[in-house]
């Protein structure tokens, strides 16, 4: 740091040591050492907060509850075995594949209904339709909590007043399952919506042309011109939100704990249960850790799709 | 030239104007529709919010009419909070963290998006790639271990634990942003500086950061959200009331058993929910494009 504040460019006096390099060596090593030590807090950061971590939770997960005894693999075969961790596993996929399907879905026609009205007023209408990602998501979680309120909900008046029966909204296993799943499409699809903006608008006009001229119709221009140029974009926007998605907090534990019967525990709230509530630290830790590979895996296809057609267009 | 073409394009204009004139009106009526149709949507939680705020306990509790209107609008739950001194512990506990947190991260971030994009070192491109990764890490996969490991710090149940923790979620995509705008600045300007006798950090402070100042706001405004909504680790980490922040505070201390005071809840969301909507209303623009910008370079 001291060094980077000043950086001679061949007028500082040679060092007697390093005499036989040349002016421009020491130029580059000085710069990579400062490069380094301005890196340093970065990287200090990482190693003991996402690093150190992970592998202490590789540790942890192969200890036994009371953290005494080495047990292996034994707590990964205890949750595999055990029937509510098996409920999470599939509402975890359920949970992240729908919802990132539908938030894509509708993401993809917002930022084409924007596309269509002249710039002027997109800004207003995208400040409305952002809203619901402005709003941190615990607390905008609580006020779908309060709309499906058992004794009070805001959703029942609306069905009764159209002469339907009361729902119980987070009563029953595959409803609560559904709820979860509409609150995180209403909060993530703006997040969709400005990122395919942004794609639409960088599709160059001129690809447009050339399709009319061949004679394409709507339909063709979206499938062979539009889709094509925002694929990284789609990949991308897929990838960051399926991470969160699956690795989601905030809605279960506030919506429904987990409940009822289990049926909505993901991975992040069941390993919440058992590793800080319950005190069992060891089976919450090999609880976190069965996103790992799995998060691994969408990570490394969707980023190597991205870098091959990256190359592609730059070929 | 010119002119021909454009006599031409007026011929054709005035030929297939009505028709064509009328569906692409058609199409933008259509479009204003289902736009408002998704607004109406989106804005229904937050009107509902502001509904219940402005109502009181005995309102809520008759549960007669229609629970989307406010009969008798009060304001006595926004006052019961900001004279609460719990709440105000929350609110001055979630500034004190978000400041620092959003000063730590920016200045982690600047500095090594700097030495990322212009000076190479033995492993930068690796390192470049392992920030990217580290965005991908999602909070819930590591609180358990973290969990340990603030406990054998000390820091349990003491909100300086958020400030050393929050950093690891916005610092990586911070830097990422910034590596992107770093790098849009001419390498030209660094040298002529450089000519100019100025040192890497006289570089940084005099031409980097200016230059890349909508850079810098959408990285800011990216920490900013990070600390201020995140709920997890203050819920996993922080227990009793003169420590909690915001989001846990309101969700554990307005919440006792099996009593919901809904309208001290739902102003307390307002209340709480306020700073962000400011900061978005003003600097949205700065985000947005920080935010696209970041993913098209992934």
């Amino acid at each position: 740091m001291v060094d980077g504040t000043s950086v001679p460019i061949g007028v500082t006096a040679p060092r007697s040591k390093a005499g036989r390099k040349t002016t421009m060596q020491k130029f580059a090593q000085r710069r990579s050492t400062t490069g380094f030590l301005l890196c340093l807090p970065l990287i200090l950061l990482i190693a003991c907060f996402v690093i150190y971590p992970a592998f202490y939770a590789i540790y942890l997960s192969m200890l036994n509850k009371k953290m005494t005894a080495f047990v292996g693999l034994g707590n990964f075969e205890f949750l595999l075995k055990r029937h509510t961790f098996q409920l999470v596993i599939f509402q975890s996929c359920l949970f992240a594949i729908t919802s990132v399907v539908l938030k894509a879905l509708l993401g993809f026609t917002l930022a084409h209904l924007m596309h269509n009205i002249p710039g002027k007023n997109q800004k207003i209408w995208r400040g409305l339709l952002l809203v619901p990602w402005v709003i941190p998501l615990a607390l905008s979680t609580l006020t779908w909590w309060w709309m499906f309120d058992p004794s009070y909900s805001a959703f029942n008046w609306v069905l009764n007043q159209f002469g339907f029966a009361n729902v119980p909204w987070l009563g029953v296993g595959w409803i609560a399952r559904f709820c979860t799943i509409a609150v995180n499409v209403w909060f993530g699809t703006p997040f969709f919506m400005i990122m395919y903006l942004a794609a639409l608008k960088s599709v160059p006009e001129q690809l447009y042309e050339a399709a009319a001229i061949d004679g394409a119709h709507g339909i063709q221009k979206l499938i062979f011109v539009t889709l094509p140029m925002m694929r990284n974009i789609i990949a991308i926007t897929v990838l960051f939100s399926l991470i969160t998605t699956f690795a989601d907090f905030d809605i279960v534990r506030i919506l429904t704990a987990g409940g009822p019967q289990d049926m909505t525990h993901v991975f992040a709230t069941y390993a919440f249960q058992v590793g800080i509530q319950s005190g069992d630290i060891p089976l919450g830790a090999a609880d976190s850790l069965f996103m790992f590979p799995i998060l691994a895996f969408a990570a490394f296809f969707v980023l190597r799709g991205v870098t091959q057609r990256t190359k592609e267009i730059a070929a | 030239m010119s002119a021909t073409v454009a006599e031409r394009r007026i011929a054709v204009a005035a030929h297939r104007k009505n028709s064509l004139h009328r569906q692409r009106q058609w199409a933008l009526y259509g479009s204003y529709a289902a736009l408002a149709v998704f607004v109406f949507m989106f804005l229904v939680p937050p009107f509902y919010t502001l509904m219940t705020s402005l109502k009181s306990s005995a309102e809520i509790s008759a549960q007669t009419g229609s629970p989307w209107l406010v009969k008798h609008p009060t304001l006595e739950n926004f006052w019961y909070l900001i004279t609460y001194p719990n709440f105000q512990r929350y609110y001055m506990n979630s500034v004190i963290v978000t400041i620092l947190t959003v000063s730590v991260s920016m200045v982690i971030s600047v500095l090594a998006a700097f030495s990322l994009s212009r000076m190479g070192f033995w492993g930068s491109q690796l390192l470049s790639t392992g920030v990217f990764l580290t965005y991908l890490v999602p909070p819930s996969l590591l609180f358990i271990p973290l969990f340990q490991i603030i406990g054998s710090l000390g820091l349990i149940n003491n909100f300086w634990c958020l400030v050393l923790l929050y950093p690891t979620l916005a610092v990586p995509f911070c830097t990422w942003i910034m590596i992107g705008y770093f790098s849009s600045i001419p390498k030209e300007l660094d040298e002529a500086a450089l000519i100019d006798g100025a040192g890497y950090l006289q570089m940084l402070w005099k031409i980097f950061i200016p230059v890349a100042m909508p850079g810098i706001i959408a990285a800011t405004i990216f920490a900013f959200t990070v600390s201020w909504g995140a709920f997890l680790y203050p819920l996993a980490y922080l227990y009793t009331s003169n420590q909690m922040v915001l989001t846990v505070g309101i969700i554990s201390d307005l919440i006792r058993g099996d009593v919901f005071q809904w309208g001290k809840i739902m102003a307390a969301c307002l209340l709480a929910s306020l700073p962000p909507i400011v900061i978005y209303a003003f600097l949205m623009d700065y985000y947005v494009a920080g935010l696209t910008a970041g993913a098209t370079k992934g």
